[in-house]
């Protein structure tokens, strides 16, 4: 019978099944960062138990960590202690630490694909929403709470229920200008923050076939923004080329590995329980206008008009969510103007999106009416390949702040955040109310758009500009 | 974990869709490496004012619901991020209940490892439960997990449903590791049979 990849990873990875039960499945790759684990190694302690495969398990600190000088001390005291936690937590029970000055380090999202850990037909977990980025690979990767970290660390395993599937399939050829951000955003204003609800999603469709790793990175990446436990898509040639000769998979015949990987895809005929189709030609750039990731329209968009919003709930969100972004119902998006801007995160942190943006750039300076213009690789390795292509004096030419890898102003735990009242043009992938500091106001959009914000200081569609060489 | 069997409580109403993590608790109090002691971050931006003074417009902040321990709300509650602080923060504020129209699938899942129970109802439930909850102070609902039932101060119950496994474990208190673990030897022998097939 013609089966999905979920279907195939799921029966693959199960170790038990009871009726009347969640199954028992196998978890090949777990990541770890500073933040979900302390309690989850002190639980294990506690209960005097062991990390049951330590090699399978990889740890990096990317929250908490500062973008500026890395030779210097963390400030704050208490990401000071977060940091030094998991680093002996990491040395107690034998696990792999990509610590803050390790070339490796980096965002874990960003890191594991790049290191080639990540793998087509693996489960991955890890105790943050956005691990579903590794399902760009093909694998079943989802983020889970601290005590299922504590779980996966004490079995290697997870009580899981099978999920419904959803196939979104976006046909069709991407007009010029269009990401794969603005595919997801586009997505996720069609089906709703809470439409992937109980799914796995994969992703199908000629616009996604057509998309580089790293683009597929940033539709799965988001895939948790529509509610989904997981959204993945099948390996192809694309998928066996980014892994060829990674860290961790060089010395392995690659060719095997390959034809194993490319196993997994979903077969032909194939079903799934819900099919939703976008047509590529529909889709325009796209900026979040309001607190959830749901609340997008095209750059040639307005603000909503209350009145027109039959459903009552629905108004008051959207109610809310005006009054919160200082904004009038029915706005022109493209004069909302910005002070701040952020590039960077496990959506938009990688090196294509880097050189994307830099393109943009090039030739122009920031607004004077910017006042901080952050930008901040996703890795480690992201930055040095940069720097390698001169990107980083295109971005500082132009008044941009080049900064050390990390999560930065996507959560703004480390000392880079949004003033309230500071509003702000990000690549990330969530805008909810003080999600980059209290009182800021984030609008999420592609690299391309948020480094054009910057430049004219507020949004611009970037299917007119003038690039320059 | 503390087995949860029946709760009769004060119900807060948080009248929002699609509350997020970052609402439940910010993240500048995810730094701290302990599992108790959040219950003061909870709703943090919402509940106080700048100056640290508990913001009297947030429902919640009245004095009619102190002491709370069933959270009323409405569609994709706890959507976002995968922070257990989130659940964490409402335990320690005493909520050990939530009844919402939906919520976010990781969310759900941490309230169980935590002993709590989120339960969901129809979107008509839900509103008429607004209203009942505002109308009269000290209202108060009893959640009956065996039975599946929720009453109300007049006596009348409202039925609601829950996969029997995720019952079953909170019923009793289960520690999920120790359930799994009495699978050792299927996991040791899933680990052996693949090793021999690479
Ligand atoms: S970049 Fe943002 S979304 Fe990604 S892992 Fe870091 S904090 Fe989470």
């Amino acid at each position: 019978m013609a089966k999905n990849i979920y279907e195939k990873i799921w029966e693959a990875h199960v170790v038990h099944e009871e009726p009347g039960q969640d199954c028992i499945l196998y978890i090949d790759r777990h990541y770890v960062h500073e933040v979900t684990s302390p309690q989850a190694f002190e639980g294990l302690r506690l209960a005097a138990r062991k990390v049951r495969r330590p090699n399978l398990t990889f740890a990096t600190m990317d929250h908490n960590i500062p973008t500026t000088d890395r030779s210097k001390p963390i400030e704050d005291p208490m990401s000071a202690q977060q940091v030094e936690t998991l680093k002996a937590n990491c040395a107690e029970f034998g696990i792999a630490c990509f610590d803050m000055k390790d070339r490796r380090n980096g965002i874990v999202h960003v890191i594991g694909p790049e290191l080639g850990l990540t793998q087509p037909g693996q489960t991955i977990v890890c105790g943050d929403s956005h691990t579903s980025t590794h399902g760009a690979f093909g694998a079943l990767a989802f983020g889970i709470g601290t005590s299922e970290v504590e779980h996966v660390l004490a079995t290697q395993t997870l009580l899981q229920k099978k999920s419904k599937t959803m196939e979104i399939r976006v046909d069709g050829v991407l007009p010029l200008g269009i990401t794969a951000k603005d595919i997801i955003l586009a997505i996720i204003g069609k089906i709703g923050t809470a439409g992937g609800t109980g799914y796995v999603i994969e992703y199908t469709g000629e616009a996604i076939r057509s998309l580089s790793m790293e683009g597929r990175m940033t539709v799965c990446n988001m895939s948790i923004e529509a509610g989904a436990r997981a959204g993945l898509i099948s390996p192809d040639e694309k998928t066996c080329e980014y892994l060829k000769d990674r860290e961790y998979l060089r010395d392995q015949d690659h060719e095997a590995l390959a034809k194993a990987w490319r196993a997994w895809a979903s077969d032909p005929g194939c079903t799934y329980d819900r099919t939703v189709v976008l047509n590529a030609a529909g889709i325009e750039p796209q900026v979040t206008w309001g607190t959830s990731p749901g609340m997008v329209a095209s750059i040639t968009g307005k603000t909503p008009v209350l009145a027109q919003i039959a459903d009552t709930n629905t108004r008051l969100a959207a109610e809310k969510a005006l009054q919160y972004m200082d904004l009038a119902e029915g706005t022109p998006i493209q004069q909302i103007p910005i002070n701040k801007m952020f590039f960077g995160s496990c959506t938009n942190g990688r090196i294509e999106d880097l050189r994307a943006a830099a393109k943009v750039v090039k030739g122009y300076k920031v607004s004077p009416k910017i006042e901080q213009a952050l930008v901040v690789p996703g890795s480690h390795q992201v930055k040095m390949q940069a720097e390698k292509e001169g990107l980083d004096t295109v971005f500082k030419e132009a008044g941009f702040e080049w900064r050390e890898a990390g999560c930065s102003m996507c959560l703004a735990m480390n000392a880079d955040i949004l003033q309230p009242g500071d509003r702000c043009a990000s690549t990330s992938n969530r805008n909810f109310e003080g999600r980059q500091g209290k009182g800021g106001r984030t609008h999420l959009v592609s690299p391309a758009m948020a480094v054009a914000a910057a430049i004219k200081g507020h949004f611009v569609d970037i299917r007119g500009w003038k690039f320059n060489g | 974990m503390k087995p949860f069997t029946t709760l009769t409580g004060i119900v807060a109403p948080l009248e929002a869709l699609n509350v997020d993590t970052d609402q439940i608790i910010p993240k500048q109090f995810l730094k701290r490496i302990e599992r108790t002691g959040y219950e003061d971050f909870l709703f943090f931006d919402w509940r106080f004012k700048s100056d640290g003074t508990p913001n009297p417009d947030f429902e919640m902040n009245a004095p009619r619901y102190a002491g709370a321990s069933i959270l009323l709300t409405k569609d994709n509650f706890g959507c976002g991020s995968s922070r257990e602080h989130a659940p964490w923060a409402l335990n320690d504020y005493g909520i050990r209940c939530i009844l919402a129209t939906s919520y976010a699938d990781i969310f759900y899942n941490n309230c169980f490892n935590n002993g709590m129970l989120p339960i969901v109802l129809p979107v008509e439930t839900i509103e008429r439960l607004f209203k009942e909850v505002r109308a009269s102070e000290g209202y108060k609902l009893t959640v009956d997990l065996p039975k599946q039932t929720i009453t109300t101060p007049v006596g009348s119950a409202i039925a609601f449903e829950l996969d029997p496994f995720k019952k079953e474990c909170l019923l009793n208190g289960w520690d999920q590791i120790g359930l799994t673990l009495r699978h050792e030897d299927r996991i040791a022998a899933f680990e052996k049979a693949r090793e021999a097939a690479h």
